[in-house]
């Protein structure tokens, strides 16, 4: 299982804040994105805009791998400051 | 020579705050500044919430940020400027949850012993934490409620810090 956040917009896009998600094998992040399109057809739009990701608080690429148990994050750029 | 060592010891020490509440910049200078005299320079930003932004006006700033990575990623951007120059103390505070105009969102104190090396450091800090660190500004204007989009601006100035 990996845990998956949404922050900000995105998060009001989908009405989720967390989800847990199966993973059975190394995957990337790519992949991860894929699958939760693939079970949430209606958040396709949300996932087609400029996103960041972080693996357990490190901001990571979409090429990059996710193992069972990460905490996988996903949110718009970032506008603090 | 007591105090010397004391000063050793207090020095280089990293307060970062997430916070809803206020903070006080003389409250914050004196951290800074108590038994720290290493240090002669002593170089602030503050930031606070426009009454308007992109030609519209703002009533306010709801900020959001995630928890945890917020700290690490402050902690790996002071931890650069570190590494680049020679600084003392250092202090970032950024507000979260609902502001208003006037208020103060974030703030960036850096000491060293010369006055090159606070300012360089409290602009890196400033100009990374725009971009790196996760926040995120919900604005209410004109009666509407709009998440903001990250500024191209904002990425080429952090960029600069690379070459």
């Amino acid at each position: 299982m990996i845990k998956v956040l949404f922050f900000a917009a995105l998060r009001e896009q989908l009405n989720s804040e967390e989800i847990s998600l199966p993973l059975d094998k190394m995957v990337t992040v790519e992949h991860v994105i894929e699958s939760l399109v693939t079970k949430n057809p209606d958040w396709k739009t949300a996932f087609s805009h400029t996103l960041l990701c972080a693996i357990n608080q490190e901001m990571v690429t979409k090429n990059h791998t996710v193992k069972s148990g990460d905490e996988v994050a996903f949110f718009p750029p970032v506008t603090g400051g | 020579m007591i105090s010397v060592n004391k000063n050793a010891a207090n020095n280089n020490t990293v307060k970062i705050a997430i916070q809803t509440a206020d903070f006080n910049l003389a409250d914050e200078v004196d951290l800074l500044e108590n038994n720290n005299d290493d240090d002669g320079a002593v170089a602030t930003f503050s930031g606070r919430v426009r009454n308007n932004n992109l030609g519209k006006s703002v009533s306010g700033l709801f900020l959001e940020h995630y928890p945890g990575m917020t700290e690490k990623s402050l902690e790996k951007i002071i931890e650069q400027a570190q590494a680049q120059w020679n600084i003392g103390r250092v202090t970032v505070i950024h507000r979260i949850g609902q502001l208003l105009v006037g208020d103060q969102i974030v703030f960036v104190g850096v000491t060293s012993k010369h006055r090159q090396d606070a300012f360089a450091a409290c602009e890196f800090i400033m100009d990374y934490l725009k971009v790196k660190a996760p926040f995120w500004k919900k604005e209410l204007s004109e009666g509407v409620e709009s998440w903001l989009d990250a500024r191209q601006s904002d990425e080429e100035k952090a960029q600069q810090w690379q070459s």
